[in-house]
Formats: structure tokens, sequence, C-alpha cells
């Protein structure tokens, strides 16, 4: 029911948003905004055309065209292109979740470390990503021989998801892990609980709401990250080659590149419902199990 | 004991997401069988996607030019943030494409790569807009919103207009470009940077919205450096220095590697169609059909005649890139003679000739191809 009623207000906004578009166009060329009509529109605001905003119709009627040169519908293709930014993606988050949650687990036991690692972990994300990007795909296919297996230019782009995704997890994570009141912490203490014992039963249980809201954080900037990554290293495939091919024909067709960040729009929040998923199974159970 | 149950539960749900992340990481290892026979690894940097400006590589590795010459070669894509020098000289690819001045520039900064083979004798690069405008030589920039993409495109125009007497910092309001030509179409800038093969035929592959009909050639006005003189070369093949030096093996390879290119980029002369149908095979490139088959003829016309050979470097067009160069601002001084070597192409030519193959293509000239909506 709940479920429901979420699902019929997301399509009423979207529905929502789709209207204010149309509109806007419309009214955009009622007054005919390439005469300059009009103070705003056109000029700050898009200007209305076909070439700058394509109709809704034509963008979602992309989705079942055939490319030409294709011979698969378009969001075929995007689909595709969206399992090789997937995999991508849930690698770099695997690990990067991974990592995020070590930090985590290390910056809660020594305080000293809190405080000597924690600007660090904050300033490596003041990097920005495309500054990074060449240097691991030359990494990746100069030094990162000793995996067993052979390194390919897509993990390079998941080394760049992971780079984006175990931040959040650190920090939030780190968050969780501090988060039991001292009573509580007296309590296990009382019991003469050990470290592993504190962690399992109370500290990891607490942490749980901040863990996964950064999981959900993590989910979509793993996509980011694997979108950007596809975009500078030159990844044959992906939905980041996918847009930044669709803005190179932009002139001739910009309805396909809406299309395209819509797809990757819908991945976005693919990952998100996934990860919230998993929270609604696992917060239950692991809550029951703590109680017990 | 219900404790108990819950842990051994725990541990197992532990041991099995474990074993999950082991089948993972194992499916990533590609099962690549070991080649049995004894062709030689080698791999070549791309500036950009697959697309008709590298059909004559892709040729090479799918007609088995390559293989002839006992190479087995991996073609890597370029990326927006791939800089192929770099990758070259860090070791990343034995071979790289990439336009002369963008080679030159990080080798003056201290990368030792060369230029092997200069395979574009004449650069693609042109400054358009539409006819109405007036804009017949770069003397009608001045004053003009004038677009450009940076990175390093903007040399050419840059002494383009310097050779009138315009400044262009000054005299011109310069406009960063995106890759494509959304903003001459809307009118947000009088004049736009186009390459020949490329963004110059999506305007003719975009609907004039006041005819209702493609774009037309006599509805544009274009400005070729080349007919300026203030053109720099582009597309070349690129080499580690250091390793032909000391590696008498390397420089073997890179014979071979530069006669059969040489051989692919002669098939596609004969044989337009065939490179056309290769490239679009080659991961699906960024335009369609009828794009890529533009982009081959007018890429053929970059690279042929070569009065000279193909892929030799003739020393007045490379003169004219270093004057522009040095002039510009984009070097400080002209490169030493070790910036590129005609000793590998001229071998490499001399054995195609030997083969009797046409390695200058006198007789060429563009066949008339027709653009479609879109580039499909």
């Amino acid at each position: 029911m709940r479920i429901a009623r979420q699902t019929a207000t997301f399509v009423l906004f979207l529905a929502l948003l789709a209207g204010l578009y149309t509109g806007y166009k419309a009214f955009g060329q009622a007054i005919d905004d390439r005469q300059h009509g009009w103070a705003v529109v056109g000029s700050v605001l898009p200007r209305t055309d076909d070439l700058n905003m394509p109709p809704i119709s034509e963008i979602f009627g992309q989705f079942w065209e055939t490319p030409g040169g294709q011979d698969r519908i378009y969001i075929r293709i995007l689909l595709d292109e969206a399992v090789f930014t997937l995999r991508e993606a849930f690698a770099g988050f695997l690990v990067g979740s991974a990592i995020g949650m070590a930090i985590a687990l290390a910056l809660a036991q020594w305080r000293r470390l809190e405080q000597g690692l924690l600007p660090y972990v904050i300033a490596s994300q003041t990097i920005p990503l495309i500054a990074i990007a060449p240097i691991i795909v030359i990494w990746g296919r100069k030094n990162f021989d000793f995996f067993p297996w052979e390194w390919q230019d897509w993990m390079s782009v998941s080394v760049i998801a992971t780079y984006l995704t175990f931040f959040p997890v650190a920090v939030n994570g780190l968050r969780g892990l501090q988060s039991p009141r001292p009573e509580n912490r007296e309590l296990m203490e009382s019991y003469a609980a050990n470290w592993g014992q504190t962690l399992w039963r109370l500290r990891l249980p607490a942490s749980l709401p901040y863990l996964f809201a950064a999981l959900k954080i993590a989910a979509t900037a793993s996509i980011v990250g694997a979108i950007v990554g596809e975009i500078s290293a030159g990844v044959e495939g992906g939905l980041g080659r996918r847009i930044l091919r669709e803005a190179f024909n932009y002139t001739t067709g910009p309805d396909r590149l809406f299309a395209s960040v819509l797809g990757a729009a819908v991945l976005g929040i693919f990952v998100f419902l996934a990860v919230t998923g998993v929270e609604r199974l696992v917060v239950g159970r692991w809550g029951r199990g703590a109680a017990a | 004991m219900k404790g108990n149950n819950m842990r051994t539960r725990r541990a197992r749900c532990l041991l099995a997401l474990l074993a999950a992340l082991v089948v993972v990481a194992a499916g990533c290892g590609n099962d690549d069988d070991a080649d049995v026979r004894e062709a030689q690894e080698v791999s070549l940097q791309l500036q950009w996607v697959p697309q008709s400006q590298f059909a004559g590589y892709f040729a090479a590795r799918d007609l088995g030019f390559y293989e002839d010459v006992g190479l087995n070669v991996t073609i890597i894509d370029g990326g927006l943030d791939i800089v192929p020098a770099t990758v070259l000289d860090s070791g990343g690819a034995d071979f790289a494409i990439s336009w002369v001045p963008r080679g030159l520039v990080p080798r003056e900064e201290g990368l030792n790569i060369t230029n092997i083979a200069q395979v574009f004798q004449r650069s693609g690069t042109l400054q358009v807009s539409f006819a109405d405008a007036g804009i017949d030589g770069p003397a009608d920039l001045e004053g003009k919103l004038v677009g450009n993409w940076g990175f390093g495109n903007e040399f050419e125009l840059f002494a383009g207009l310097n050779s009138v007497g315009l400044d262009p910092q000054s005299d011109v309001t310069l406009v960063q470009q995106d890759f494509n030509m959304t903003a001459l179409i809307n009118g947000d800038i009088d004049a736009a940077q186009a390459m020949t093969y490329n963004e110059y035929a999506q305007v003719l592959e975009t609907v004039n919205p006041d005819t209702g009909e493609l774009f037309q050639p006599e509805d544009l006005s274009v400005i070729d450096w080349n007919e300026v003189g203030t053109a720099m070369l582009q597309d070349a093949i690129w080499a580690d220095a250091d390793r032909l030096e000391d590696d008498p093996e390397y420089r073997d390879m890179a014979v071979r590697f530069v006669e059969a290119s040489l051989r692919g980029w002669i098939h596609c002369r004969d044989n337009f169609q065939e490179c056309v149908d290769i490239v679009l095979a080659a991961s699906p490139p960024f335009g369609g059909p009828s794009h890529q088959a533009w982009m081959m003829n007018e890429v053929n016309a970059l690279i042929w005649p070569s009065p000279g050979g193909v892929g030799v470097m003739e020393q007045a067009l490379y003169d004219q890139t270093i004057d522009v160069a040095t002039s510009q601002g984009i070097l400080q001084a002209a490169p030493d003679a070790g910036a590129f070597r005609t000793d590998i192409a001229e071998q490499a030519v001399a054995n195609l000739r030997a083969a009797g193959h046409d390695v200058s293509g006198n007789g060429f000239t563009r066949i008339q191809v027709e653009v479609a909506e879109g580039g499909n």
C-alpha cells in the first residue's frame, strides 16, 4: 500500500516536471524567443526550439527507435550500456564500501588516528576525478599486473568509483560506530564484553542507520564515478561513453542525449532502491538478532 | 543456545558473502588463451574513439596486414582525458597517434618521443560560418564571436588572425565551443571551429529550420587554414625515442608497424566502402554510417596525394607547423632534430613500393558522399 502510494507520488511528480518542461517550451515558442522577445526566456533560461529543448514525446519516442547502423532499439542499447556501467560501479562500490568500513573501524578504535587521518580522508575528496582518472588508467595498464587476473580498462574505472564510494562510508560509518550512548557502552563494560562483542552486539547494529544512509550515497556516487571515469578514460562501452557520444552528436540528435541522461538517472535510482531493499532486509533481521 | 545459532548463521552468511566475492573476482579474470602463433604483441593508443579518422589502423588489423608482418596489434581508444603522448612515454602503449603540436609540446617538457610517420599531410581544421555572415577570410573575423575548442585546437586560428594583423585576445570575441556545432546553428557564435571530416559534416546532416531541408554546402562559408598558410600537421604515428635507440627489436617492430598501417591507409584509399564498414564494425563509432563515409572520404583527402610517399614527413609543412607553434608561444623554441625521423617511414614505403603498392596516390580524387540526416 505504501509502495503504491510512493509510486503514485513519484509518477505524479514526473508528470508535473514533464508538464513544466512542455509548458515552458510552448510559452517560449509562442513569444518567439529567438527574437529575444522576453528578457529571461531563451537567454537566462534555455531557448525553447527543438534543438535546445527537444519535445518530451521525441525524447521518449527515441527509446523505441533504432539508431542508424545499429540492430537494437535505443532502450536496449542503453540497457546494455547500463549493465556495463553497473558492473564497474558495483565492483567499485564493494571495494569502496569495504575500505570505507575498515577506515571507520580503525578511526573509531584509535582516537589519535581519527585526529590524524580524518583530514586526509576529507582532503582526498577535494581532488577532482578527472585529474586522477588518467593516472589510474595508466597505472592500470602498466603497474597493476600483480593481480591474478588480467587488468582491463574498465577495472580502472572501478577504481575511480571506489575513490568516490569509500568516503561517505568511512565518515558515516565512524559516526555510526560512535553513536551508542555512554550508558550503553558502560552496560557492555559491566558485562565484561570484549572489543569484538561490543562491536558486534552494540556498535555495528547501532551504526546501521548511519551506514545505510552512507551506502545509499555511495551507491549513487559509484554510478557517477563510473560514468565520469568512462568519459575520462576512454573505455569501450558504458553509459558515460554513450553520453559523451550523444553530446558529440548533439547537433543532429539532441533527443538522444536527453534520453541517455535519463538512462543514467534511472540507473542511479535503481541502485539507490537496491540498497534500500537490502537495508529493509538486514536492519529487520539484525535488529531482532541484536535484541535477542 | 539461541545466541549460538545466531552466531553460526552469521558466520555462514559471512562465508557465503566471501565466497561470492571470490567468484566475482575470479570472473573478472580474462581467460585469454595464450596465442600459439609467434606474433609480437603491439599496442596502439588512439587520440580519440574509433572513427574513420583511424580507418587505416582498423583496416590493417581486421584485414590481417599486421598479422602479415608478424604483429598482433591491440588498438586502445582515446578518451577526453587521455593524452596519447603521455600514455606512450609512460609505457601504456607501444605506439600512439597524435597531432604534431600535441606531441611536440609534451616532448618539449621532457617526454622522449618521436614522430616516425606523418600520415596526414594537411590539416583538417576549418573555421565555418553561415554564408550570409560574409566571413570569407580571417580578416572578416574582426569583431565577431569566434568559437574554438581550446585545449590546443585554437592555434591555427590564432596564427591565422595574426597573419592579417588581428589580435585574438582583443580584436575578436573568443567563445569556448562544445565539440559539436550547436552554438553555430543556434546563432550564439558567428564562426565555429570544425574538422572537415567531422563537425562540418554535422552541419550538413542537420535540418535547416528555415527550409525544412538539410543545410547545404552553399549555406556555409569556410576558412581553410591550409589555404591561409597557418595549418599545422595533425595525425602522425609516434614512438618511444629511447626504445628506438636502445632496442633494435623495437625499431624493427616500428618499421613493420608503420608499413602495415600505411598499407591499411592505401587499402582505404582504394577500397572506400570496405573501410567504412570496418570502422562501423569496430566498436560503434560516434557518428552513423553516412557520417563515417563522409569522414573516410575527407580523411583520405588529408592523406592523398602524398607525393613524397605516404607517411614521410614533408619538410616544408613541418617547418610551417613549427613556425606557427613558436610564434604562438606553444613551443618555447623549435624542437631539435630528434622530434621526427623519416628513416622508418621511408623504409616502410620502400617495402610497400617493392610489393607493388601505389604509395603516393597522385591520381587521388575525392568521391561524392551523400550525407543523411543525423549521419545515419
